[in-house]
């Protein structure tokens, strides 16, 4: 900040303490006495009159106590305007303090397991544990603590993968984070509300499930143009991109009609945030076994 | 006092007004508070329509309470001291009826407006621009006939209970405004005039001022009239009242930053919030000492007097909350408290046992004057009342005490590894007990207030109660 406002507001946070200062002392300097009284000051409002004692003496110390207790304070952090402080402290510093603190009381563990393989990771006890636990800090909000998933979050028990369940692409997932995306109507802007209806039951019809056979045959050529660029032309999906299988009915959004529907009119956008620089190296090594685990 | 004018009346019909809808507001307002309390117990109270979901109705409970039933209580007193002390009649009836019907607007407008998710998002200034500029101009209309009527006071000097009124009434103004400031983008719709951390800081500029002069400063100059009043005792010291006044405005407009600890709000403002917090316990507890000790030699009184007996323990949790409230405000405790029900238990024993109490002892002295009584229809509901209303309080704030320090330890906690002991499911059900608590507490604080309104509509349905319009200025 410039030095002007930095004066500013050093003149101001100053001013403030030293004028309680004032405030008190001239007060007390004015009193009549020292003790209490039964004298008032001699004003009268609706009946009500005002006693003129002093200010009490533990109070008048305490107040004392907190300005002196400010100006020490200020002293030492960072409080006048760009004035740093004897001590130095900014938050800033005292998180990265705090960040290698952890890092050397900590990092040791996990760098026992930085360099094992993912899949041999995943047979060791103690490592799982870790794993475990980094799980449910970080993972849990959105995949559920037994990682099961819901509503838009993948299950990472089963063996249903959007982006693939081997070591590498899990590390991938895990390093780089995901974002899915759907165009809304998929190649088709201008879909129609009937080729809506037919693409969704022929979706459906992979399943089994068409609600009307016939519109779900007419289906079949909206989805060659709208749908298998990216969910492939037998609908079995495209793991590049993350375009879920359609015909294993296990469903990231639900498996009706309706939800079906939804995503097809609107298109979805979904995220997996990447961890790489939030976990250490070491850290998502072992997590990728964890999940890696989850299904083998 | 033998100066009084003999054809002076007062203008008691808006202090009536107000003082009925402040019971009005109380009870849905709080009623409001034990639905969201029990959808914290029981998640199915959301109901499953988007309309009386927690996130919607939680808005709807502060402002009801802070604004409906503290505004009202604020109102309906600062009319009645500021005529009774000035001896003066309000400036205009028709401005103070404007306020009074413009307020009323703005709070259905807010029981209307939340509920639709309609939000400025804003912690306690969620409504939007079309209601805030209402709320601008009933509050200048509101100032102008405050500071009209001091002007025209028959006395030499400024009751302290207005100087109290009139700092609350100015800030006010000036932070509603200067926090609301917004582009519209439609009718319902706006965005903030402020970008990024200035945002957050114009936002608890207004937000802990919102707690420092409407919750605090107006009640202030609430309890200087009838602490004294009630216990027909002087008030304990005129320096005192001097040193802490100016004190408290000085400090509170400086402590807005404690409520963004460790946040990006740059450390110099966050050392400035802490400290100046740390002065204000003085400033804060001067207004308690001045009351209590204004009961010095009228003590016994507290054993026959439900009414003064209400008015002291409020000033017990207002010394209580001023007294947590620095020590939340440092940082290495606030690390601990921040964002955990202790935030929740110490917004409670600051509205329930200090704004709360005070209205309620404020109301039952004012009702029996404006309808030209001696007394209420019954003391001993009063007493009654008292009861529910400690016990509700304590119970409220004692679960959490316990929910706020346990989750903040809970979620501290970490393994050998580093890692979190508990995820934040877990702390959320160890709190659950906690919440059920809180909720009973505040079942048992409801029923008191409708005791109040069943002892308050006994009152005025009296042979004897006539409502008092306009009253000479020589009846006590
Ligand atoms: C903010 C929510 C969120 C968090 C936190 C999160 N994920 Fe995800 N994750 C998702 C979403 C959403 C997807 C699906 C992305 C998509 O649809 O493209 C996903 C996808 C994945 C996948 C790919 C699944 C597949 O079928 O290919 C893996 C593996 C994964 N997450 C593991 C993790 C791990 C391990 C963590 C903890 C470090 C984690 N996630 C944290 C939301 C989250
Ligand atoms: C640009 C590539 C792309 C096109 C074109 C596309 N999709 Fe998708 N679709 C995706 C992706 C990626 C997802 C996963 C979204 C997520 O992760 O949230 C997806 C998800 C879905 C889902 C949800 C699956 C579930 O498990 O819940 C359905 C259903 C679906 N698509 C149907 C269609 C249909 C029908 C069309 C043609 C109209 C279509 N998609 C066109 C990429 C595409
Ligand atoms: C019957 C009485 C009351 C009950 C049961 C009650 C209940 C609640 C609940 C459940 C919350 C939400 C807490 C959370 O989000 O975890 C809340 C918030 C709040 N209540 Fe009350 N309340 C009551 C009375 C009052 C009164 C009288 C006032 C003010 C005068 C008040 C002011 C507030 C405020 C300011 C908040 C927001 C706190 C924050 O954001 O930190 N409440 N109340
Ligand atoms: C000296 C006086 C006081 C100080 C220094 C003070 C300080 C604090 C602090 C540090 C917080 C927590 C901020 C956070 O961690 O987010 C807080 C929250 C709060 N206090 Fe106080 N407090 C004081 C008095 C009061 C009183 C008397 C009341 C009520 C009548 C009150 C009402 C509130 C409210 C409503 C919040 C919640 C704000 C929110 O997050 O929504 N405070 N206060």
């Amino acid at each position: 900040m410039s030095t002007f406002w930095s004066i500013w507001i050093s003149v101001i946070v100053l001013g403030t303490v030293f004028g309680c200062w004032w405030l008190l002392y001239a007060t007390r300097k004015g009193q009549t006495t020292d003790t209490e009284t039964n004298k008032t000051v001699g004003h009268s409002f609706d009946g009500i009159e005002e006693y003129d004692n002093p200010l009490p003496k533990w109070w008048y110390y305490l107040f004392i106590a907190t300005c002196v207790f400010a100006l020490g304070y200020l002293a030492l952090y960072p409080g006048l305007g760009n004035y740093k402080g004897l001590l130095g402290w900014t938050a800033e510093n005292q998180w990265q303090a705090e960040m290698q603190q952890a890092d050397a009381r900590y990092g040791e563990l996990y760098a026992k397991f930085g360099d094992t393989p993912v899949a041999e990771l995943a047979e060791n006890d103690d490592a799982m544990k870790m794993g475990q636990r980094l799980f449910a800090n970080n993972c849990a909000v959105c995949h559920g603590s037994a990682g099961r998933g819901s509503l838009g979050f993948p299950n990472l028990t089963d063996d249903d993968w959007l982006y693939g369940g081997d070591p590498d692409t899990i590390l991938t997932t895990l390093h780089q984070g995901r974002n899915g995306n759907m165009p809304a109507k998929g190649m088709m802007p201008g879909m129609t509300s009937d080729q809506i209806d037919q693409v969704v039951n022929y979706v459906l019809s992979f399943s089994d499930r068409a609600k009307d056979e016939e519109a779900a045959a007419k289906g079949e050529q909206v989805f060659a143009q709208a749908c298998s660029a990216c969910h492939g032309e037998n609908g079995k999906g495209n793991q590049a991109m993350g375009a879920p299988n359609l015909t294993d009915n296990t469903w990231l959004y639900g498996s009706t009609y309706e939800w079906i529907k939804e995503t097809v009119v609107n298109g979805r956008a979904n995220q997996m945030p990447a961890q790489g620089g939030r976990l250490s190296d070491d850290q998502i090594q072992i997590l990728a076994a964890y999940v890696y685990s989850l299904s083998n | 006092m033998s100066t009084v004018n003999a054809n002076l009346t007062y203008n008691y019909k808006v202090v009536r007004q107000f003082a009925i809808m402040t019971l009005v507001w109380g009870i849905v307002g709080m009623g409001m508070g034990v639905l969201i309390a029990s959808q914290l117990v029981w998640p199915s109270m959301n109901l499953d329509f988007s309309w009386t979901h927690f996130g919607r109705l939680r808005p709807l409970h502060t402002n009801l309470v802070i604004f409906g039933f503290g505004g009202s209580a604020l109102f309906a007193t600062s009319y009645y001291v500021v005529q009774r002390t000035c001896q003066a009649r309000l400036i205009s009836d028709g401005l103070a009826a404007f306020t009074f019907w413009g307020w009323q607007a703005v709070m259905v407008a807010a029981i209307i407006t939340l509920p639709m998710g309609l939000t400025s998002s804003k912690e306690y200034a969620e409504l939007e621009w079309p209601i805030d500029i209402l709320i601008a101009i009933v509050w200048v209309s509101y100032a102008l006939v405050f500071f009209g009527t001091i002007m025209r006071r028959a006395t030499a000097h400024i009751y302290v209970a207005n100087w109290f009124y009139g700092g609350f009434i100015l800030t006010v103004a000036i932070l509603h405004i200067g926090n609301n400031l917004a582009l519209p983008a439609g009718a319902f719709k706006s965005y903030s005039a402020y970008a990024g951390v200035t945002d957050a800081m114009m936002q608890w500029w207004w937000g802990h001022n919102a707690v420092g002069f409407f919750l605090t400063a107006g009640f202030l100059g609430m309890m200087y009239y009838f602490v004294p009043k009630q216990a027909n005792r002087p008030i304990y010291s005129y320096r005192l009242s001097i040193v802490h006044f100016w004190a408290l405005i000085a400090t509170y407009v400086w402590a807005g930053g404690h409520h963004l600890h460790y946040s990006a709000l740059p450390d110099w403002a966050q050392t400035a919030g802490m400290v100046m917090s740390l002065i204000l316990l003085a400033p804060s507890w001067g207004g308690m000492i001045n009351g209590m000790m204004t009961l010095s030699g009228a003590w016994h009184k507290l054993r026959t007097d439900p009414i003064l007996r209400f008015l002291v323990v409020s000033l017990s949790f207002y010394g209580m909350s001023t007294f947590e409230g620095p020590m939340m405000a440092i940082k290495t405790v606030n690390a601990l408290s921040h964002n955990t029900d202790w935030t929740i238990g110490h917004v409670h024993s600051g509205a329930l046992g200090w704004v709360a109490m005070i209205s309620i002892g404020a109301i039952y002295h004012l009702i029996p004057k404006l309808w030209g009584l001696q007394a209420m229809y019954s003391v001993s509901l009063i007493n009654v009342h008292f009861w529910l209303a400690t016990v509700g309080t304590v119970l409220y704030i004692v679960a959490m005490w316990v929910n706020g320090i346990m989750q903040g330890l809970m979620w501290r906690a970490v393994n050998e590894d580093g890692t979190l002991t508990y995820s934040f499911v877990e702390a959320l059900e160890a709190s659950e007990s906690g919440y059920f608590v809180r909720f009973l507490g505040g079942v048992i604080f409801l029923t008191g207030m409708l005791v109040m309104a069943y002892n308050v509509y006994m009152t005025v349905r009296q042979k004897e109660a006539v409502a008092q319009d306009n009253t000479a200025a020589q009846a006590a």
